[in-house]
């Protein structure tokens, strides 16, 4: 190890270039399947299954309209007796003898995706903000219990918990619902959100609120106007990370939803061309549906350990 | 002690003059009463979607119950259930492809996790960045992605094949990692190596984060090699972190079910069908709820025990 630096145990300049050429090209390595899926949505479908794999194409929206779209091949007469098109996705799907007839399901299972996600989220955060609050501040049985109930609520694999919940809400007529889904997701999110709110308020002073207390507040009040504002940085994290969670969920959306209320996450898989998978489509929806969640993470970066581990590393 | 600040002091004289509960009913609830209106809701939640599920399925486990049949009435049937589940060979399978799956990937996303964490440590420019790009996979969405990695796979066209035979110059048409019996277990591995790892990579980055330089600065001065500080302090302060991140890997793998279901659906034949994918096979396509009930047992038991010893382990390496 080197001598010069400020340090003795500061790592020699040596060592750092080569954990940074290390951890740099690991990263590239790695980030290589993702940029292949979002160049893969800019290909022709012929393209898209070229050999060699093509990294120089020319881009095409094509993936982007047929995963919004439903097509029809026709007749060349058929195409020949049409107006000209009007619009540009309407002449590049009669470039391929087709015509649109109408908007495909992938917009709709997105909407889908986004009403159970932002429902859920918001029905999380609030009651375990409340909930927080109580096992933060007060005595409240079961308290020490929580994160092992966390736990061991996440020990069962989710295809357990749906066959119960499968006859429960075949009972109460919940089975492909936004509400069934909400609710499910509300409930496997609420224990993680409790203990990572918990421990955000636990950071909170004490005093700030006592203060308030003496100024003639009521508890309420303290909390709205005190704790609330300070736990603010902890909700919002919280929050993308039930969003994160119940936008990616896919073996409860499988099961328990079909038609109406199926999500995003299920429904990709299933985009199917003629003869066999576009996957220019697939890789289009894929990358519409993973965006969110890159922009997400980033944002989250200070927070990502503690929401992984369930607030038990909290760095 | 510095001593307190004349507010506190003030406030510390109120608040003991003043008995509590009185001065909490005036002015609005009691705090037993909020703490009880802020707790209910959870609590009614998690009663109704996670504890009422598992009575029921304690219940179903001993029955003969068919979802699909709604007008046959469910029969006790003992312990039945249990005793074909333990004697069925076909579920040893299942466990032995699962345990594959969990110990293997174990493996990779330790030893990568921790040496990427251990470099990402040397605190180079731009490290905090380069971290941020690699969690980027755990993030996503696993069904997605395992549909996606069926792309990457395809024999001939797939770019995993491509990248394969460019570096050993196999024809890449030659192997199908998805479809061949004796590729398609390591191709769930990689996948979830690929998405993982950056997860053991974290905690190992908070667990190394967390050694005081002091301690490097006194073994420096006693001239312990590089080699020896390295296994006498790096390796024992973050083996807890480590631990803990095999702990929620494990059991997340253990219950997995929406990648592998997505990339291989347990195929070919029942090679890659983990533990969740048979299950689902045995409640929601055969419909036999009942046994398929007890199975779901089984696992929860299964996972809940070994996690249990698991965190006694990890309990004793925290006390040292």
């Amino acid at each position: 190890m080197s001598a010069e630096a400020h340090s003795v145990v500061a790592p020699s300049t040596g060592w750092r270039r080569f954990a940074a050429v290390v951890v740099i090209a690991y990263a590239l390595a790695m980030l290589v399947p993702l940029g292949w899926i979002f160049i893969t949505g800019f290909k022709s479908p012929n393209d898209a299954i070229a050999y060699p794999p093509k990294v120089f194409f020319e881009p095409s929206l094509e993936g982007y309209v047929n995963v919004f779209t439903t097509r029809t091949r026709q007749s060349q007469e058929y195409m020949d007796s049409l107006p000209p098109p009007e619009t540009w996705y309407d002449e590049l799907v009669r470039s391929r003898n087709m015509v649109i007839a109408g908007p495909s399901r992938f917009g709709q299972r997105f909407m889908n995706s986004l009403i159970v996600g932002f429902g859920a989220t918001f029905l999380t955060v609030f009651l375990g903000t409340l909930a927080a609050y109580a096992f933060s501040r007060f005595k409240v049985p079961l308290k020490d219990d929580l994160l092992f109930f966390i736990l061991s609520t996440r020990m069962m694999p989710p295809i357990a918990v749906a066959i119960p919940i499968f006859l429960m809400y075949r009972t109460l007529g919940l089975n492909d619902t936004h509400l069934g889904l909400i609710l499910l997701y509300t409930a496997v999110n609420l224990s993680l959100a409790v203990w990572l709110l918990k421990g955000f308020m636990d950071e909170i002073p004490r005093e700030y609120e006592e203060a308030a207390l003496i100024d003639g507040y009521t508890r309420l009040q303290a909390f709205r106007k005190v704790v609330l504002p300070q736990a603010m940085t902890g909700i919002a994290a919280t929050a993308i990370f039930c969003l994160i969670f119940s936008w990616n969920e896919y073996a409860f959306a499988l099961l328990l939803t079909s038609g109406q209320a199926q999500t995003a996450p299920p429904f990709i898989p299933t985009i199917i061309g003629e003869g066999g998978l576009d996957w220019p489509a697939v890789a289009a929806g894929a990358t519409l549906f993973m965006i969110p969640v890159l922009v997400f993470t980033v944002l989250l970066r200070k927070h990502l350990l503690r929401g992984i581990t369930f607030g038990a590393v909290r760095k | 002690m510095a001593g307190p600040s004349v507010a506190d002091r003030i406030a510390d004289r109120a608040a003991a003059a003043t008995p509590m509960t009185v001065v909490r009913t005036v002015r609005g609830l009691t705090d037993r009463a909020i703490a009880w209106i802020f707790v209910a809701p959870t609590i009614f939640l998690l009663l109704a979607i996670n504890i009422f599920p598992l009575i029921w399925t304690i219940n179903l486990s001993f029955t003969n119950y068919r979802a699909n049949r709604l007008t046959r009435p469910a029969e006790y049937i003992g312990l039945r259930n249990y005793e074909r589940l333990l004697t069925d060979p076909d579920i040893w399978h299942n466990m032995q492809v699962t345990a594959h799956f969990v110990l293997w990937t174990l493996f990779f996303q330790v030893v990568i996790g921790f040496a990427l964490a251990w470099l990402i440590n040397r605190q180079f420019k731009g490290h905090g960045f380069w971290t941020t790009i690699i969690v980027l996979p755990m993030m996503l969405s696993p069904a997605v992605v395992g549909n996606f990695w069926t792309f990457l796979y395809q024999p001939q066209i797939g770019l995993f094949n491509y990248v394969i035979s460019f570096f050993t110059g196999v024809d890449p048409s030659s192997f199908d990692m998805i479809g061949s019996v004796a590729l398609a277990p390591w191709s769930i591995v990689i996948v979830d190596t690929w998405m993982w790892t950056p997860f053991v990579m974290l905690i190992c980055l908070a667990g190394l984060r967390s050694i005081p330089e002091s301690i490097y600065e006194a073994a420096e001065i006693d001239r312990a090699s590089p080699w020896r500080q390295f296994w006498t302090i790096t390796v024992p302060m973050v083996l807890p972190f480590l631990m803990l991140a095999v702990l929620f890997r494990g059991i997340e793998n253990f219950k997995m079910f929406d990648l592998v279901v997505e990339l291989t659906s347990g195929g070919p034949g029942s090679v890659t069908e983990l533990a969740s994918i048979n299950l689902k096979r045995e409640a929601f396509e055969k419909w036999r709820t009942g046994y398929a009930s007890a199975y779901a047992i089984i696992l929860f038991v299964t996972v809940f025990g070994l996690a249990n010893i698991y965190v006694k382990a990890l309990n004793k390496v925290k006390e040292r």
